[in-house]
């Protein structure tokens, strides 16, 4: 009992202090200010895009791995796994390193005219890199824990893969597809290392609410109180709608 | 499947633990313990110091030399929260001088100065003079404003006509949070071109060329360092600005680039 009090009191204290420090009006006037609408809207914008990419190519390969057996599958799987663990400034040096002016497929982005590196582009890139994993993984556990009769039971009755995957596999492992979801947009919205180091920092093109908080520190902590207070109602928020959407299954797909 | 799950994870294990092993023994030398009889001196330092306090700190022998780097500004805003480092120099002397004004640090103390330019890489640049930056689809990398780097920068700006200094703002792709940010962007093909201190071109081993500022728009840049109030180690810290002031510490300064304090 006594260590559970300990866990919740470390791990709410630092999120009181910040809303107990500002107050409500000093929150919406920091919200008044260009910098801060700007880096919501970026955050906001560049996590559903990078999240949207992530679902979209994710789910079916998510699927694939929960499904089928092949050779080297446990690799393929720790290789995904890999970006669950790197500290986000290994992240971004890596994307620097892979996908920089300089990097591995430097001239080959470059001949092909995309710009990544210090654009909105990259925020969206460096995110999606960062977060994918938290998707994959619960994606590929909630397709695992599907009964695979109804499978059978859909392609017996003469349904192609394709639509056994979007009419029975998708609507039933819902939940846990979401609560993944939401584990990957919350890491999303967080992200500070990889995005400094492989898009910069700068307003309305690459300098997302984690990095407005860091620049403001040194200048106007009050208002980096307010920001991260902001960050802290939507990501609850967040948390919240896909704890209603998922309703009870939601630690249930969690946990396996 | 599932005896394989459970090998691979062990064996990834051993692998980084050896990894990490492999690491420590590799820079020569045993690895250095930490001394028990010498206390812990802890310093804040700006970014652009990192060469040079690192290697003041190895032969800094009162005591266990630790740093920490970043933006100046970052450094004094921890210090406006209340954290305690023994001794914090900046690239500045305003936040010194602020801090020192809000009874946070002792009387700080100028003890070196530095030249900004304009760095380009060595190789393959676009970049040539203060002018190619006015041109479109060139790419600069600044320091935010609130970094001493970003502020020397918006001054030397600011002396330019207003139609090049606005040209050059639009080229700005980054406004990092210190130096190292604005190297790290420059050493990476990131920009095109970036304002940092000589000493941190220095500091690149060639990868960085310098071009000069015009002379009158070169700004006085002085770094100020104080020892911090309510220090651990107060004598230590005393002993550690000392020989920034004359002695190693300064020798190290000159060597990585630095000049010596702006007369005035």
């Amino acid at each position: 009992m006594a260590s559970l009090a300990t866990v919740l009191c470390f791990l709410t204290l630092p999120i009181v202090a910040i809303f107990v420090d500002t107050g409500p009006l000093e929150l919406l006037a920091s919200l008044r200010e260009d910098g801060a609408l700007e880096a919501l809207r970026l955050s906001v914008v560049c996590s559903a895009i990078a999240i949207g990419i992530i679902v979209l190519v994710g789910t079916p390969a998510a699927y694939l791995l929960a499904t089928r057996r092949f050779r080297g599958r446990a690799t393929v799987v720790t290789l995904i796994e890999i970006p669950l663990v790197l500290p986000p400034a290994v992240a971004g040096i890596g994307l620097l390193a892979a996908l920089g002016p300089n990097g591995l497929l430097g001239s080959l982005i470059d001949d092909a005219g995309i710009e990544l590196v210090l654009t909105t582009a990259g925020v969206i890139v460096a995110l999606t890199f960062v977060s994918a994993p938290f998707f994959l993984r619960q994606a590929q556990s909630a397709f695992e824990a599907l009964d695979r009769t109804w499978l059978d039971a859909s392609r017996t009755l003469g349904a192609s893969e394709p639509r056994t995957f979007l009419a029975v596999a998708i609507p039933t492992a819902g939940p846990g597809l979401i609560s993944g979801l939401a584990l990957a947009w919350g890491r999303a919205l967080g992200e500070f290392g990889a995005t400094l180091m492989f898009a910069g920092s700068f307003r309305g093109v690459t300098q997302t609410v984690p990095l407005a908080i860091y620049q403001d520190f040194s200048t106007d902590f009050t208002g980096a109180l307010a920001l991260s207070a902001v960050l802290v109602a939507v990501s609850a928020a967040l948390l919240l709608s896909v704890k209603l959407l998922g309703g009870s299954e939601w630690l249930g797909g969690a946990a396996r | 499947m599932r005896a394989r799950r459970r090998v691979l994870p062990l064996a990834a294990l051993l692998l980084v633990a050896g990894l990490v092993l492999a690491g420590c023994g590799g820079d020569g030398g045993p690895p250095r313990a930490p001394d028990a009889s010498k206390p812990t001196l802890t310093v804040s330092a700006a970014a652009s110091l990192k060469k040079a306090f690192t290697a003041y700190g190895k032969e800094f022998q009162a005591a266990d030399a630790r740093f920490s780097f970043a933006g100046s500004d970052e450094l004094a805003a921890q210090i406006r929260q209340g954290v305690k480092p023994d001794v914090f120099a900046a690239a500045n002397t305003k936040l010194p001088d602020q801090l020192f004004a809000k009874g946070l640090v002792e009387k700080p103390t100028v003890f070196a100065g530095n030249r900004l330019v304009l760095a380009v890489p060595a190789e393959g640049g676009k970049v040539t003079s203060l002018t190619d930056l006015e041109r479109q689809g060139v790419t600069v990398a600044i320091g935010a404003p609130s970094v001493p780097v970003g502020s020397y920068t918006r001054t030397v700006l600011g002396k330019l006509p207003a139609s090049r200094s606005r040209a050059i703002m639009a080229n700005v792709r980054s406004e990092e949070p210190d130096v190292a940010g604005i190297v790290g962007k420059l050493t990476q093909g990131a920009v095109d071109a970036g304002f940092v201190y000589v000493s941190d071109v220095r500091g690149t081993d060639g990868k960085l060329e310098t071009i000069e500022l015009p002379d009158e728009a070169q700004p006085s840049v002085a770094y100020g360092v104080a020892l911090v109030k309510g220090a651990k180690q107060p004598t230590q810290a005393e002993a550690f600005i000392d020989g920034l002031v004359s002695g190693p510490g300064q020798r190290q300064l000159e060597a990585a680039g630095f000049e010596p304090p702006p007369s005035g």
